[in-house]
């Protein structure tokens, strides 16, 4: 049988929080972003 | 679903809209769309084919140029360009031989050229200069000899 | 009642389930030729590189668009598919217990097909009968046994998919109503996508054939090319997601994290099996002959298949979140640092993912309908696919290798390869922001891909690109050192290291995590799907392009 594991209160709430999670993707959406802009630019001034 | 990725996923749905809504509205809206030209040829009467036949640059009205233009293994024909500043041009081009790609360096002039079809793409030179014009699809052993220039004076 | 199967591997991963020796046979045979041609695509890579910046001048007897071509085909043709096969039939093998014996067969006989294709596409290549690049657009005429070759080699590839196909239905009739283990539904996937995404090239191969013996007159140009281009980027998202298997079913072991949820793993793979091939016009933007409106769908289908990876990228860090606090990390991003960076088998496939960050932007940039002008054909469109094939999947699979060879080869993966491992990934990511980086920037200057050194008749636009091509001509000379200790580390791991058992990293889902629905095994719908998304991308350009079609062209040899 698996042993159940034992989640103590203070882990359990650190372990569900995914806030660095959200904070990553959203510097992934920003270097998208950014990158983006900037050859949009580099169109827009080539026009 | 975990609440913050319900976020994100909304967010990263709403960027790649805003992406298309942009590019849509440039191409459809302000007719800045990539260069299409849905007109056919025959690829090997080229020569004999009305405008081809005589390859050059025609001036069409106030500023306004067409550079009536065929390619083919590793050159350009006409290869020597030359029109005032301010002008707009319109290149009118087909292949010879086999695919070959049409690009300015350093502008948005950038489109395919491929047998049997005709191509147009239309560029406003304002400022003066040298402008490097070069074959940039592999169309054989001297592709990278294939090359012209654009003075704009 | 047999225990099932999610107890068998957590209790004792160890234990040899799959994999039997037959099995670790053929992986071990598609690994070696994986990585011997890595090494020979990867020396040419090095030429070309040298030869682009003028700091290499090619013998007589060997033209650079003769090396271009090989390089191509032998690293994304024939590397490629051979490390995937190996990488998969051993994992599929593993995680549903052991491949029926008549899957074997095919494995071996797609072995040999593919050897006799590769040995065939070499052959015209050398004696520059093949000088067409990887993509061979028509009217440039390779010999037809180069065009022959190359069909033995999907019909390889296909024989080991049909295996797949196989042994997955067998898995599921004996084991009803039970959702299939994650890493044999990410297989299927793969071969799913990868046999339909081929189906567009073979009837384009198949109509070359005749035409460059001269049987056929003429060839219909533009239907060649939207065919090639139906297959081109659907190939590299089978080793997308290939690469995806394995950050979301070993990367989570390895870390001594779980998986984040089993759920979205498997939606992400039906996502991209059916949203992929209908965006093939991005290869295609400022072609003539297309209509505007046509092309935009496209590119609404290939900014599409960015949706998956942007679910790929939160699950990811989440399940690196998670792992990390259960380590003790603390605050916003205190879990990045616990990750066991000094672990290879985590590392590389790190660096891949944060590679896929400027890849993936690239590539949205590429397909952005007009703004593609910026950069068709140009040096960026070669620093996009070194990043996202040269980084994002190679790294990947090198990452792999640190565990797969050691299992299949029965040894371990002992501290010496594993810091060879991590000085490895150093010299390709160092390698790779220098020549990418500055394939990307001289690329929007201007300077064209596929095209051998040249000055333009010392025109002041291309001399001032030299110094980015000595900038990639240093970074491609670093890539060739990390192929080599890559290749080293292969075949010591695989014949010379300490015998042992090693582990295959197979992830568990979240103790509480909501089992995986059936519906998502029904891959009858998600083929239906999927060829409806291709009709309805796909049958008016190309009804268009046969009924308007320009007199073709006949073969030209301009090499």
């Amino acid at each position: 049988m698996r042993e159940a594991q034992e989640i103590t209160p203070k882990n359990k709430e650190n372990d569900k929080s995914l806030k660095g999670t959200f904070a990553s993707v959203l510097v992934v959406a920003a270097i998208i972003v950014v990158m983006w802009a900037g050859v949009f630019l580099i169109y827009m001034d080539r026009v | 679903m975990h609440r913050l990725e319900e976020i994100w996923l909304g967010l990263s749905a709403g960027v790649l809209v805003l992406f298309m809504v942009i590019v849509g509205y440039q191409a459809f809206a302000l007719g800045m769309g990539p260069p299409s030209h849905k007109e056919t040829i025959d690829p090997q009467k080229v020569d004999q084919t009305e405008p081809f036949d005589k390859p050059g640059v025609y001036e069409t009205g106030e500023n306004e140029y067409e550079v009536v233009m065929t390619l083919q293994a590793f050159g350009f024909t006409p290869n020597d360009i030359e029109v005032p500043a301010g002008a707009e041009v319109t290149f009118t081009m087909t292949s010879k031989d086999v695919s070959h790609g049409f690009q300015v360096a350093g502008t948005n002039i950038n489109a395919m050229v491929m047998p049997g079809h005709i191509q147009e793409i239309t560029h406003t030179f304002e400022e003066p200069g040298n402008y490097l014009v070069l074959c940039n699809e592999y169309c054989g052993s001297g592709h990278q000899l294939m090359s012209t220039e654009i003075t704009v004076k | 009642m047999a225990k099932p199967l999610k107890d068998i591997i957590r209790d004792d991963p160890k234990k040899t389930l799959g994999v039997t020796p037959e099995d670790a046979k053929i992986s071990k045979a598609y690994l070696s030729v994986a990585f011997i041609t890595l090494l020979v695509g990867g020396l040419l890579g090095l030429v070309q590189g040298l030869e682009r910046a003028g700091l290499l001048e090619l013998p007589a007897w060997l033209n650079y668009y003769q090396v271009l071509t090989a390089h191509g085909i032998l690293l994304i043709l024939i590397f490629t598919a051979a490390f995937s096969i190996g990488y998969l039939y051993a994992g599929f093998s593993h995680t549903i217990g052991g491949l029926l014996p008549k899957v074997r067969k095919m494995a071996w006989a797609g072995f040999s097909l593919i050897l006799v294709g590769v040995a065939l596409v070499v052959a015209t290549i050398l004696m520059n009968e093949a000088s067409v690049l990887y993509t061979f657009y028509p009217p440039l005429a390779a010999s037809p046994v180069f065009y022959i070759g190359l069909v033995f080699v999907v019909l390889g590839i296909w024989s080991c998919a049909l295996g797949v196909f196989i042994n997955y239905h067998h898995w599921r009739k004996n084991h009803r109503g039970e959702v299939t283990p994650l890493f044999a539904f990410f297989t299927m996937g793969v071969f799913i996508l990868w046999f339909f995404g081929s189906l567009g090239v073979t009837i384009e191969v198949l109509t070359l054939i005749p035409w460059s013996m001269g049987w056929k007159e003429t060839i219909n140009v533009m239907v060649s090319r939207t065919l090639f281009w139906s297959f081109g980027h659907t190939l590299v998202n089978v080793w997308y997601i290939i690469a995806t298997s394995a950050w979301y079913v070993t990367i989570p072991k390895i870390i001594g994290g779980k998986i984040f949820s089993d759920k979205l793993a498997r939606v992400v793979v039906i996502m991209l099996v059916i949203l992929n091939i209908p965006g093939g016009f991005h290869h295609q933007i400022i072609d003539p002959g297309i209509s505007e409106t046509v092309k935009f769908l496209h590119v609404f289908m290939s900014v599409s298949i960015a949706f998956p990876s942007l679910m790929t990228a939160f699950a990811m860090f989440a399940v690196f979140e998670r792992a990390g606090r259960k380590k003790g990390g603390k605050g916003l991003f205190g879990w990045f640092t616990k990750l066991p960076w000094g672990d290879v088998r985590f590392l590389a496939p790190m660096v891949a993912m944060i590679a896929f960050i400027p890849g993936g932007a690239g590539g949205l940039i590429n397909t952005s309908n007009q703004m593609n002008q910026v950069i068709h054909n140009t040096m960026w469109v070669v620093g996009h696919f070194h990043i996202t094939v040269g980084v994002t999947a190679v790294l990947t699979f090198f990452g792999i290798c640190y565990w797969l060879v050691p299992y299949i080869s029965k040894r371990q993966l002992t501290p010496q390869m594993n810091k060879l491992g991590i000085i490895q990934t150093i010299v390709w990511t160092v390698g790779m922001i220098l020549m990418s980086g500055s394939q990307h920037m001289v690329g929007l200057l201007g300077d064209p891909r596929r095209t051998s050194y040249t000055t333009y008749g010392d025109h002041e636009t291309a001399l001032g690109w030299i110094p980015y091509e000595y900038v990639m001509a240093f970074g491609a000379t670093l890539l060739l050192l990390g192929i080599i200790i890559q290749v080293y580390a292969v075949f010591n791991m695989m014949f010379l290291a300490t015998k042992g058992e090693s582990e295959f990293p197979i992830g568990e889902v979240e103790i509480n995590a909501e089992n995986t629905p059936l519906w998502t095994e029904r891959w009858s719908l998600w083929i239906i799907l999927l060829l409806m998304v291709v009709a309805m991308a796909y049958v008016v350009p190309i009804v268009d392009f046969v009924v308007n079609a320009p007199p073709g062209s006949p073969p030209i040899k301009t090499w």
